[in-house]
């Protein structure tokens, strides 16, 4: 049998993949004799030597002879979504090979612990946890724009796989009436207030730098952390270092943390207080005013 | 005093509360409105701080101005701790401003209590109408409520916060007759059950279907009911600052989950406080305390325990050394070992190791094939800690299972110290 060759468009061409897929499926191509490519960076597929007599497919060009398409069960799909935005380049013979399998063990299907699943699962988990956190740590700064109306919100992040197209809308529904643009390595992201446009990546001094509001966010952070409950390994955990260099607030985290260890020593040892004085609890806001209470 | 110097102050002041969750409110975003704002059913934590704890919200007080006197509070009248207050207006303008640097899924107000219950409720209301209905902020409020405020004024409160709490403070009314003298614990419960009806009426009103009437060529008429803090209420209890027992306070807890249909209850270990009365303990009890806690609330709330059978019985305390899950598992073995390609949920969700979400994959599987040990690999289940306790296809434990030391055995390594442990409260 001859080796084929997919050449997809780009590194989340999810429909170039599924027009490959059906085609491959109709011809009865087995997994093992299909390589994936992409188009703008020759071969993606570091791991199998490209054949020299691999036959090119170009899912665009194959759209004249559409196979119908294959019968998938409803988790499929929406694993393929998440798990394409994966950098992991073997993604799509995995998807290819589940799929395959799909279409010839009737049983697969409701077995939630086949190998092949779970690790497109577990590509799809690292995405959606990739994702989420983009949502969480991506930080706007905000520049005067005398062409328009409003400010412009921008910011620099560096996501871990291809997400920025994927992860956009959650900040358009978000920030609706702002104007504002993600930047990162690979894709930039922007929202005009009325749509959303994506363009090629961008360099990190493209972004503003620490604008005089940001002081009220790093005092807020020294402040609502407790000192006498150290746990930087959990804090670690969930806020990785790896993102700590776009995180204002991290350069925060080693003199917090060896000010933590010395502060307890020395409320212990300066032990109980005696109590002052009752005093009136609050001074009037408006004390001009005569108060009725 | 400015502005920096004040959130200094009165992010201090907040920090006590452990609960900073910004979930499972009512799903809404700014598309079509004025503001800013959007909540989709998870919580995001934006940051996280050297202790551990998320910050998924701006958690201040309003005032940390007090004229109670609760002895484990930093806050309590005879303190020495600096005072401060913000106007309205200044937490509304931190809270946009935070959240347009998406550092904040929103707001958590809390205050002292000035002039009166019903002045001081007002005022927190006050905040979060402004930012709701002049701003139109659809991100998330949190406010504590003041047990003894108002029927009317929780009313109000509750059409603009997603989550209400009122905290309990302490699990055993003695003890909050004597380190808070003046909280009421039966006003507190009072205000509880008064939330818990306006919540179900909301969620029932939302339920209920609305009538069909046929009005040929007239514009659909939508009212949507009034809305009443969907993310529901919780609470606060400080741990180790009295003599309760973690059986107690496990009690407490299922009164508190079974009566007041609460969202979660936060256990809070007490930390030596700057300024401390003699009444307390100047050591704070140890963290892992707090940690077994959340896990035997875990297992009330998702893995069918009853609070009386979680705690061994002696002195009423929880092991810091093994897991509930584990201890329980030890201590009735006469309950495994369990088939896990046979038996029922029930039985799958009490054995060590295994996860609410682990059992459903099992349950799924077996209905089209044995299950074996590689699948529990698979899983990434501790193997270590699950075998002793299941059959599988291809494993029986045996005597194993007798073994004298099985406890030992299982025991985590002594030198591993508990900031390993720990999993965030929110």
């Amino acid at each position: 049998m001859l080796n084929r060759t997919v050449e997809l468009t780009g590194p989340i061409d999810l429909a170039g993949f599924r027009q490959a897929a059906r085609q491959l499926l109709a011809e009865q191509v087995p997994p093992e004799d299909v390589t994936w490519t992409l188009a703008y960076q020759g071969l993606s597929d570091l791991f199998a030597e490209a054949p020299s007599n691999a036959a090119v497919t170009h899912p665009e060009s194959a759209s004249a002879h559409e196979a119908s398409p294959p019968q998938v069960p409803v988790f499929f799909l929406p694993l393929c979504q998440s798990a394409i935005l994966h950098r992991e380049p073997r993604r799509f013979a995995l998807m290819y090979r589940l799929l395959w399998r799909l279409q010839h063990q009737p049983g697969l299907r409701h077995d939630t612990l086949d190998p092949d699943r779970r690790a497109l699962e577990d590509l799809a988990r690292v995405v959606r946890r990739d994702m989420h956190k983009m949502t969480a740590f991506v930080r706007f700064r905000t520049v005067a724009d005398e062409h328009a109306v409003g400010p412009l919100h921008i910011a620099w992040f560096e996501p871990d796989h291809h997400i920025v197209e994927a992860t956009a809308p959650f900040f358009q529904r978000r920030f609706t009436n702002m104007r504002w643009a993600i930047l990162t390595p690979e894709r930039c992201a922007q929202w005009d207030g009325e749509q959303l446009t994506f363009q090629p990546g961008a360099h990190r001094d493209d972004a503003p730098p620490v604008d005089a509001g940001e002081q009220l966010w790093l005092t807020y952070y020294e402040h609502i952390f407790n000192p006498a409950r150290l746990k930087v390994k959990m804090m670690e955990r969930e806020m990785p270092r790896r993102y700590w260099h776009n995180l204002p607030e991290a350069a925060l985290i080693a003199p917090l943390v060896a000010a933590a260890h010395q502060r307890n020593g020395t409320m212990i040892e300066q032990g109980p207080q005696d109590m002052i004085k009752r005093r009136p609890a609050a001074p009037h806001p408006a004390r001009a005013r005569s108060t009725k209470s | 005093m400015n502005i920096q110097q004040k959130l200094a102050i009165l992010a201090d002041a907040a920090k006590y509360d452990a609960s900073c969750s910004s979930s499972g409110t009512s799903r809404r975003d700014s598309v079509g409105g004025r503001g800013i704002g959007s909540t989709e059913g998870a919580g995001i934590c934006h940051s996280y701080a050297p202790d551990g704890r998320c910050i998924s919200l701006l958690k201040i007080l309003l005032t940390n101005y007090c004229q109670y006197d609760c002895l484990y509070c930093v806050n309590r009248v005879t303190s020495n701790v600096p005072r401060a207050r913000f106007t309205v207006d200044e937490v509304v303008k931190l809270t946009l401003d935070f959240y347009r640097r998406n550092c904040i899924e929103g707001l958590f107000l809390s205050s002292g209590i000035i002039r009166n219950p019903d002045y001081t409720m007002e005022q927190v209301v006050e905040v979060a109408r402004v930012l709701r209905e002049e701003h139109d902020f659809r991100g998330y409020i949190h406010l504590k409520t003041i047990p003894d405020a108002s029927p009317e004024l929780l009313a109000q409160a509750g059409r603009f916060a997603d989550r209400l709490s009122i905290n309990i403070e302490l699990p055993t009314a003695e003890s909050l007759q004597s380190l808070a003298p003046e909280k009421d614990g039966a006003a507190i419960r009072r205000s509880m059950a008064r939330l818990r009806v306006h919540i179900d009426e909301a969620k029932e009103a939302l339920a209920a279907p609305s009538p069909i009437i046929s009005r040929p060529r007239a514009a659909p008429l939508v009212a949507l009911p009034p809305r009443f803090a969907p993310g529901g209420q919780s609470t606060q209890m400080i741990v180790g600052a009295d003599a309760t027992s973690d059986r107690a306070i496990l009690g407490t807890s299922a009164t508190l989950y079974g009566s007041y249909q609460l969202r979660r209850v936060y256990y809070s270990a007490f930390s030596p406080i700057p300024d401390a009365p003699r009444a307390l303990p100047s050591q704070a009890p140890p963290l892992m305390r707090e940690h077994r806690l959340y896990q035997a609330d875990w297992l009330m709330r998702f893995y069918g325990f009853a609070h009386d059978e979680i705690v061994p019985p002696g002195d009423g305390m929880l092991s810091l050394d093994l897991d509930p899950k584990l201890a329980w598992a030890l201590a009735h073995r006469e309950h495994f070992p369990v088939d896990l390609n046979r038996a029922p949920r029930e039985s799958l969700l009490r054995v060590p190791g295994l996860g609410v979400k682990t059992i459903e994959r099992l349950l799924q599987t077996r209905r089209v094939r044995r299950v074996r040990c590689n699948d529990l690999s698979v899983l990434r289940v501790s193997l270590k800690k699950v075998l002793p306790f299941v059959i599988v296809a291809d494993h029986h434990p045996g005597r194993h299972l007798d073994a004298p030391d099985l406890a030992r055995q299982l025991q985590p390594r002594p030198a591993v110290q508990t900031d390993l442990f720990d999993t965030a409260p929110c």
